[in-house]
Order: structure tokens, then sequence, then C-alpha cells
């Protein structure tokens, strides 16, 4: 049982990390060009020379580019209309039109902002090309945003994602294994033994704790080993305050699992309602979709969900550097989290039937 | 508590909803004796017994282990008792030596006297080979064995033993019951229940269950002179075969 619990966790580290990313690469771009000059040409060339675009087709008629859309051969369509040289050059404006597949929602709106980019970039070179000297003295200082991307630099998404997925598996494991501990000893009968010792609830409890914290422990660690051998992922801040906060944090989980654990009659019932609350607190973590875009009430809900608070941070000792003072109040909020799931755990715990 | 009784149990009942599963029970257990428990299946025993142990809340009556009081203090019955469950209990993931020294421990007994303990149980025992393996891996003969002895491991004033000899082959339950004659003589009291009416013959007093209440209680000898029975088990069928609400009266009882 040992191996299977620090392997396949650790297997799943390295996978997923890998596989859940929110990059968006070889977007696959086509076009109509209507106007097929110059201008049109090197707005083209724009998205070609682009890492996330792939110029897979060009169509000559609209509809023939909605068809390859529908079968789903292209992502993006960007329509030219004719004129398009001749306008920019006289009216010094002009209207392009974008057609982006937008079943995957997020993925629409990042090809959305990478298009634009492209495009604002384009006008850009335009106006300089069409001013003329003397209007570039005179020529208003545009105001421009520069994105400055703080604590991931590179945008690797990899350095976002190892950290929350560690956290995932380490909450997983340490809920699963808690949850089935105290149900399984009512099955196999011993925990019938237990209830005629004098042994007192406080030290049964702890007693099931401790064993399921320690493995907690050993995951956290190899699992940071492997985030930074594999994936380097930066560890700004100090490990030994991750190690103190997963001190108190795996207390909530395995509280969590042993009172899940005390109200089941058999593994199986313990093992739906732990794969019921895992699922809720990591779809609703933060860690997929950001907690913000959230209901009102979900928003709410997520105050009691542990694993968004591991993630918070885990993310921002890692990467951040954050000091004990900065994740203070999240960590105040585990510690009184523990100390209720942990008396829910020994007052649930009933020697008497 | 007066004289020796160790257990003093009057009009103890339990139900679980509408249904009665031990009716105002009343008998005591006296210090050293050998007291045997017996009934059908699903007569009352293990209800009554859980109570006995402190884990199971009677719904009236009163009852009182080893001087304390099964409503108030099942804690401190739990510190002055054995148990040995039907279902095979100890850790089977653990040695012999491990469940040893665990349940040792629960008890609050120094390692020194744990260690003390383990020796002579090997000893008496001859556990010398099977010390350190896994307890999953014996047969139950020995399992049986052991588990009676962990039970015996804190010195407690009455040891339960709920059909310690179920499954168990004879020559094994001959050796079973001899380490509960010990234990008896050393003044521990002894309280069985089981399904072998020749264990009955064994006990200092018997007492049957039907259908949740004692129908018989006495020493062997005088239960098969008021039912003008040869044995025990003549005298069980006589009382368990009256008509029952819970089982079909044609079918009786097979054992």
């Amino acid at each position: 049982m040992l191996p299977i619990i620090f392997v396949l966790p650790l297997l799943q580290l390295v996978i997923l990390s890998n596989a859940a990313t929110f990059d968006i690469k070889n977007i696959k771009f086509s076009y109509v060009d209507h106007d097929k000059t110059s201008f049109s040409r090197a707005l083209i060339e724009k998205f070609d020379a682009s890492t996330y675009f792939n110029v897979i087709n060009q169509f000559s008629s609209k509809k023939e580019a909605d068809a390859a859309m529908a079968k789903g051969e292209v992502d993006v369509i960007l329509e030219i209309p004719r004129y398009f040289e001749r306008d920019l050059l006289k009216q010094n404006k002009t209207v392009i039109s974008v057609a982006i597949n937008a079943i995957d929602g997020a993925a629409a709106g990042v090809e959305n902002v990478y298009i634009n980019q492209i495009v604002q970039d384009f006008n850009k070179n335009a106006k300089v090309a069409l001013s003329q000297p003397s209007d570039l003295i005179n020529a208003p200082k545009d105001i421009m945003a520069i994105p400055s991307f703080w604590y991931n630099k590179t945008l690797n998404y990899k350095t976002f994602m190892v950290p929350g997925i560690l956290v995932l598996l380490v909450t997983m494991i340490t809920l699963f294994l808690s949850g089935m501990n105290i149900v399984r000893e009512k099955e196999i009968g011993t925990l019938e033994q237990m209830n005629v010792t004098p042994i007192k609830k406080y030290q049964f409890i702890i007693g099931k704790l401790f064993p399921f914290w320690i493995i907690g422990f050993g995951l956290l660690t190899i699992g940071l080993i492997i985030s930074k051998v594999i994936f380097n992922t930066p560890m700004v801040g100090s490990l030994g305050l991750i190690y103190f906060y997963t001190a108190i944090y795996l207390l909530v989980v395995l509280g969590m699992g042993l009172f899940i654990s005390n109200f089941t009659d058999t593994q199986q019932q313990a093992m739906f309602i732990a794969w019921f609350f895992i699922v809720i607190f990591i779809l609703m973590s933060g860690l997929f979709t950001p907690i913000e875009s959230m209901p009102k009430w979900a928003q709410i809900l997520t105050e009691f969900n542990p694993i968004k608070y591991f993630v918070e941070v885990m993310r921002m000792v890692m990467l951040k550097g954050s000091s004990l003072i900065d994740i203070l109040p999240l960590l105040i909020k585990t510690t009184v989290y523990a100390l209720i799931m942990n008396g829910l755990a020994v007052w649930s715990y009933k020697k008497t039937s | 508590m007066k004289n020796n009784n160790v257990i003093e149990v009057e009009n103890l009942t339990k139900k679980f909803g509408d249904f009665t599963a031990v009716n105002s029970i009343t008998f005591e257990v006296k210090k050293g004796e050998i007291f045997g428990f017996l009934g059908a299946n699903g007569a009352g025993k293990t209800t009554a017994m859980k109570m006995l142990i402190g884990i199971s809340k009677p719904t009236s009556g009163k009852a009182q282990v080893a001087g304390f009081d099964v409503f108030t203090h099942p804690e401190d019955i739990k510190k002055n008792i054995g148990y040995m469950s039907q279902k095979f209990a100890l850790y089977d993931d653990l040695t012999v030596k491990e469940n040893i020294t665990f349940f040792g421990g629960i008890y609050g007994l120094s390692r020194a006297k744990i260690k003390e303990k383990r020796c002579e149980l090997v000893e008496e025992l001859g556990l010398k080979e099977i010390v350190n393996e896994l307890v999953g891996s014996l047969p139950l003969g020995w399992k049986q064995k052991i588990s009676f002895s962990i039970a015996l491991l804190h010195s407690p004033t009455i040891v339960f033993l709920d059909e310690p000899t179920g499954g168990v082959d004879p020559i094994t339950r001959r050796q079973f019951w001899e380490m509960i004659y010990k234990s008896a003589n050393s003044g521990t009291t002894i309280f069985v229940t089981t399904h072998y009416m020749d264990e009955a013959e064994y006990c200092d007093r018997v007492s049957i269950m039907v259908d949740g209440k004692i129908e018989a209680l006495d020493t062997p000898k005088k239960l098969k002179l008021q039912f003008k029975a040869a044995t025990m088990d003549e005298v069980f069928l006589k009382l368990a075969r009256s008509p029952s609400p819970t089982l079909p009266e044609e079918k009786g009882v097979n054992i």
C-alpha cells in the first residue's frame, strides 16, 4: 500500500502539470483576403510570424471559410475587406472582421487578446508608414500600456500549476486515507475491540491522525523535490513556512476525513462522500478557474474550501516569496478550520451506541 | 457492592424502537465464577453483553460491573474488564508482539510491565516461533488463544468472552477451556457465551436466554434436574423450542 500511496500521486504530478496548461498555442488560423495588396499581405504575415498562430489555409470566400470552421479545420478566420489598403491610406481607418470558434470560451478569449495585439501592432506600423515626417514630431505620444507580468515572468503555466497540483494530490491522498480508516476498522471489527478499551476519544483520534500527517509531509516533500528537479519551479519564499502551514492544513483535511469515517458504516459510503467533497474542492479551488469570475454565492462557498487556502499559500510563498505576515490571515482561518474539523472528529467518534 | 458480586444486573432492558432485544433481565455473577451465558441466535445475548461492557446504553434497569454503574461510568468499567469478541479483533497487519505492545499500551501498562507480560505469554502459550509473525497469517486456534491472553493482559476483574470457540477444533477448544479454568482459579471472573453445550457443562453457573428474557439460571447440575434432562443439550432444546415470535414455530432452533 505504501508504494501506491507515494508513487501514483507523484506520477500524476508529473503528468498533470504538463497537461493542465492554459497556454494556447498552434491556433489554426485562416484568412479570406479580398484586397490582395501589400498592406493586407503585411497583416497576414504578422499572424504567420507569431508563434501562436499557424496559418492553415486561405479561402477565396467567407462561405468556404465558414464551412471549414464548421468542420473544425480552423479556429480563427480573418476577413480582409476589399479596399482595405485604400481606405486605410485615404480615410486612415478601415474595418476587418475576425471570426473565432468560441466553443471553448476561455480559449476564445485568449485568442481574441492575441489577435488584438497583432492588429494593434500592425496599426502602429501602418501609422508610422503613413505619417509625414512633420507629423511625427507633432504626433501626440500614444499612451501605451506595457504589460509586465510579475512573479511568473515568462507566463509559464507549469510554474503556476505545479504548486496547485501538488496541493491537490496531498489533499486527495490524505482525505481518502483518513476517510477510509475508521470505517475500515468498523468493517473488520477491530473498532469494537477499541471501544471496550479505556482509550480516550481524543487519544484515539490523535492516534488515527498522526500516521497520515506524516504521510502528508512525505508526499509534500517528494512533490517539492519533483517540482524543483523536473519543472524547476522557483522557491522564492521560505520552505519552513510551507511546512509550517502544511502542518496545520493537513489537520483540516485529516479531521474532515475522520469525521466522514465516523459517520459512515462502509468504506464505500466513505469513498462516495470523500469524492463528493474533493471534486467540489478541486473545481472551486481557483486552480482551474479564477474564483473572481464565479457567481457571488459560489465565491462565498469557496471560503469553506481548504484547498483554496492551500493553493493560495503555496503560490504566495513559492512564487512571490510571501512571509508569515502575508499569509497570516490564511493561516488563522486554516487554524480555526482545523480546530473545528478535529473537534467534530472527536465528537462524532462514539464509543457507545 | 455487597458480598463479592462482580456483576449485578436488575431489570436491565434494551429496546430498539418497538423491538425489545433484552427484556428486564436480572442476575448476578460472583467473583471468580465461570458464568455461562447461553441462548439461541437472536435471543439477545450479544446485546446484553454489549450493555455490560459499556458500548451500548441500556434503555432502563440497573447494572453494575466491577463496582461501576453502566449508565454513568462505562469508561471505568472498561478499565477493569477484558473483552474478546465473536469476530477476531486483533490487528491482522501487526505481529503478535506488536499487538501485545499495542493493547498493553492502551490499558496503560508500563513498557517494563508489557515486556514482562509478553515473556510470560510467550512462555505459557509456546509462542516463541510465531511472536514476530503477522497475526493475520496464524491459524484460527492460535488467534483465539492469543486474543484471550491479550484480553487478560491488564489483569482485569472480569473477562467477557463472546463465543470464543466458534469454528475452533476440539483439541484447541479443550486447551482454550484449560486457559479459562486457569484464569478463573487465579480469581478472574469469566463471563462466556457459547453454543457448545458441552462447554456449558464446564461452567459454574449457566443462564439461558430466550427472546430477551433469562428463562433459566442455575448450576448445570440443578438445571438438568429441574428440566429432567440428561444433558445440557436437552435442557437448552426444551427451553429454546418453546414458541417464539421471532422464529417460525415448527422449525424451532437447530443446533
